[in-house]
């Protein structure tokens, strides 16, 4: 599956949107709200010292999106993780997963929440380094109450989707880092998860490999995969649908990808360089060049500011 | 289900992490293993020791009993000599007041110089009994006759010798009919009588020479030895000592015309006394092994909660990966938990295996009086449970830090 093809149809098309902000939802999809959260606050004792990590944000994500969340370290990106992960209670808002109320469950109740409705895929992978790939896949089914009689095919399942069914038997250790990455994908996938929640996801891996688990995750995506992507790099963020940026706990901008100015200054910039090195020599640039219309470029970030 | 299933898991699991640390592991339960090797070895040598002696009581017989004078400490002046020796006619009235008794012989022992030939022997021991002596002794005539109650009435000169004494002798191989000077008496040998070997314990060991004379002989030629006289008894059975005590002592307290605060001037002894005394000593004596593995497993069970904060600082990312997918905090805490029991129960089985070991090799020394030595049941059960509890115990405070661990933490712990 080519990569190209997927963003334009996250797109292209225009229908009314739920929420202001938010971007549209591909024609065959009816409109369903995987995430919903509404004035979400997280605080935290450091020391003697308050910090608000999160000073309410709304946020609203459907099914079958693709959105990058971005920001600077301290804008409260993996806090805002975090919390849409289930891995951590806001301290106050609302948060809905599919439909449902899960701001203010017990820490196991959140767990079978996370086992049943949540993928993750980390930077650092986190695989069991004695399991073999399979083992690792089948870890979230040990934890299931539904999917246990079926936990091995279930995972060869989620194998053969990230491409590794000829790779079970290996350990981590003898799997390169883009496939470690895959493993832990397919971990991610293997109960089904309402939403793939991806913390950089290609932090730890060379361009080439990075650009592969992108594609991977567009492939997902075309398949009806729900995924959240926090990351750094504008490369990664320009692969997704919407670009959600967060500057100091709150909601700074959320755009569709194409129409992101931050984002547009990044393409420009990449355009540039790619057409200085065509000048300068036969060397290709490393980076892919986003197929894309070049957008309707606003004079600065600050047209965009999220209410 | 879904319990037995995780609970299945976690127990493989468990193993499987065991394996991969297996030397730290295995220095980690040593001191379960030594504990619980010492503790069985223990209680196999305790109840090796147990069937060795209750052997030598079985030796004496179980249903054994035994009436002595006795000059009592309490007033030793009170009584005198005449009060306080047994008489025949006490003896004689003595079954049938004691419904507990199934027999009894009165004994009158003397030492007394045995000349056979050219060959003499000063100080023999000499003993005047009646035929029921067999049975309570569990001695019988191997050669020749028995006394007859017309050798008891008459007085005669008849006797029976034992190996030892034709040997010492110099008897004929058989002896019966053969005639030996006792006392510088002539009498005329009519049987051969076994000789029992008798624990050391009991006044046994190296056979002895005896002559043994019919009652009524021995009452003549000593007709007042000074505490000459005893009765030897059975029981109808073991159990009933105590009850054959009290009819013993009412009945002689009775004959001597006791009362009050008056000291009894006679002494019962029983067997079975006797093992219900060891039998206590050898349960302090397990008792003592059960507070050594409770002591070995306080300290086998701190190791391993040392060991299983270890492991789990060691594997925090792991127990922040495994929250993150969907472990909630009971089935982690399940995990360490069960891990830790498995340790201490491989520990357990080591132990174990070493303690077979160990009491195999005790029943093998030659000439040990542990011969018996085997490990019970119970003592299988005891260290294997009190090393589970172990687990549990020193466990769980490791494991509910695992439990309580939170996932976004654990997830970044380097």
């Amino acid at each position: 599956m080519s990569a190209a093809p997927s963003i334009a149809a996250g797109t292209a098309d225009s229908a009314s949107a739920p929420t202001s902000a938010a971007p549209r939802e591909p024609a065959a999809n009816p409109i369903r709200k995987c995430i919903h959260i509404e004035g979400v606050t997280k605080r935290y004792i450091v020391g003697t010292e308050e910090v608000h990590a999160l000073r309410g944000v709304d946020l609203t994500i459907n099914a079958n999106e693709f959105v990058a969340i971005m920001g600077a370290s301290g804008s409260g990106k993996s806090t805002l993780m975090n919390v849409l992960g289930c891995l951590d209670r806001p301290t106050k808002g609302i948060y809905e997963l599919e439909g449902k109320r899960v701001d203010s469950l017990s820490p196991g109740a959140l767990a079978r929440v996370r086992n049943e409705h949540i993928g993750f895929v980390f930077q650092s992978f986190e695989l069991l380094p004695r399991a073999t790939a399979l083992g690792n896949v089948m870890l979230p089914l040990l934890y299931s109450r539904k999917h246990w009689l079926g936990a091995r095919r279930m995972a060869k399942e989620a194998l053969a989707r990230v491409g590794l069914q000829d790779r079970m038997d290996h350990r981590p250790s003898q799997l390169s880092g883009g496939q470690r990455q895959r493993v832990a994908i397919a971990r991610a996938l293997v109960n089904q998860p309402s939403l793939l929640l991806a913390d950089e996801p290609t932090g730890n891996l060379d361009s080439r490999t990075s650009e592969e688990i992108i594609n991977l995750f567009k492939e997902l995506h075309v398949q009806g995969q729900t995924i959240v992507v926090v990351t750094h790099e504008e490369d990664v963020a320009s692969n997704a649908q919407r670009i959600v940026r967060l500057r100091d706990g709150l909601v700074f901008s959320d755009f569709i990808t194409r129409d992101d100015p931050v984002h547009g200054e990044f393409l420009r910039m990449i355009m540039k360089q790619a057409v200085d090195a065509a000048a300068s020599g036969p060397s290709t640039p490393e980076l892919p060049a986003p197929a894309l219309p070049a957008p309707s470029l606003p004079a600065a970030a600050s047209a965009g500011v999220a209410p | 289900m879904i319990i037995l299933r995780l609970l299945l898991q976690t127990v493989v699991l468990a193993f499987g992490q065991l394996w991969a640390n297996r030397v730290r592991a295995l220095l980690t339960a040593l001191g379960i293993v030594i504990g619980v090797a010492s503790t069985i070895g223990t209680i196999a040598a305790t109840s090796g020791l147990k069937g060795f002696v209750l052997e030598q009581f079985a030796t004496v017989g179980a249903s054994r009993i035994w009436v002595f004078p006795r000059q009592p400490r309490e007033q030793p002046n009170r009584f005198s000599r005449n009060q306080i020796r047994m008489k025949l006619s006490e003896v004689e009235g003595m079954l049938a007041a004691c419904p507990s008794l199934k027999q009894l012989t009165p004994i009158k022992q003397f030492a007394a110089p045995v000349q056979f030939g050219d060959r003499s022997l000063s100080n023999v021991s000499v003993q005047g009994i009646r035929p029921a002596w067999h049975d309570i002794e569990q001695r019988f005539v191997i050669d020749g006759r028995q006394f007859l109650a017309v050798d008891d009435a008459e007085r005669r000169n008849v006797c029976y010798v034992n190996d030892k004494a034709i040997e010492e002798l110099a008897l004929p191989a058989s002896a019966a009919g053969s005639t030996i000077l006792v006392e510088g008496r002539r009498f005329l040998i009519v049987g051969v009588v076994e000789t029992k070997m008798v624990s050391p314990a009991f006044g046994g060991g190296e056979p002895r020479t005896e002559v043994f004379i019919p009652y009524g002989t021995a009452d003549g030629m000593k007709p007042e030895p000074l505490f000459g006289l005893y009765v030897a008894a059975t029981t109808r059975s073991p159990e009933l000592f105590e009850d054959a005590r009290a009819e013993l002592k009412f009945y002689m307290r009775n004959q001597r015309g006791l009362s009050g605060d008056d000291p009894d001037t006679f002494r019962i002894e029983a067997i079975e006394q006797y093992i219900d005394q060891f039998k206590k000593i050898a349960a302090a004596i397990t008792a003592l092994a059960a507070g050594i593995v409770t002591i070995s497993l306080l300290v086998g069970g701190i190791g391993i909660m040392n060991i299983m904060l270890a492991s789990v600082s060691e594997r925090t990312r792991e127990i922040g990966l495994r929250k993150a997918v969907g472990a909630p905090p009971s089935v982690i805490l399940m995990q360490f938990l069960v891990e830790a029991v498995v340790l201490c129960l491989v520990g357990a089985l080591i132990g174990l295996a070493i303690g077979y070991a160990l009491t195999l090799a005790l029943a093998k020394i030659p000439g040990s009086p542990l011969k018996q030595a085997e490990v019970p049941g119970w003592a299988v059960l005891l260290a294997v449970g009190f090393s589970a509890g172990t687990g549990i115990v020193f466990g769980l405070f490791p494991a509910i830090k695992a439990a309580r661990l939170d996932p976004i933490v654990a997830l970044r712990h380097e």
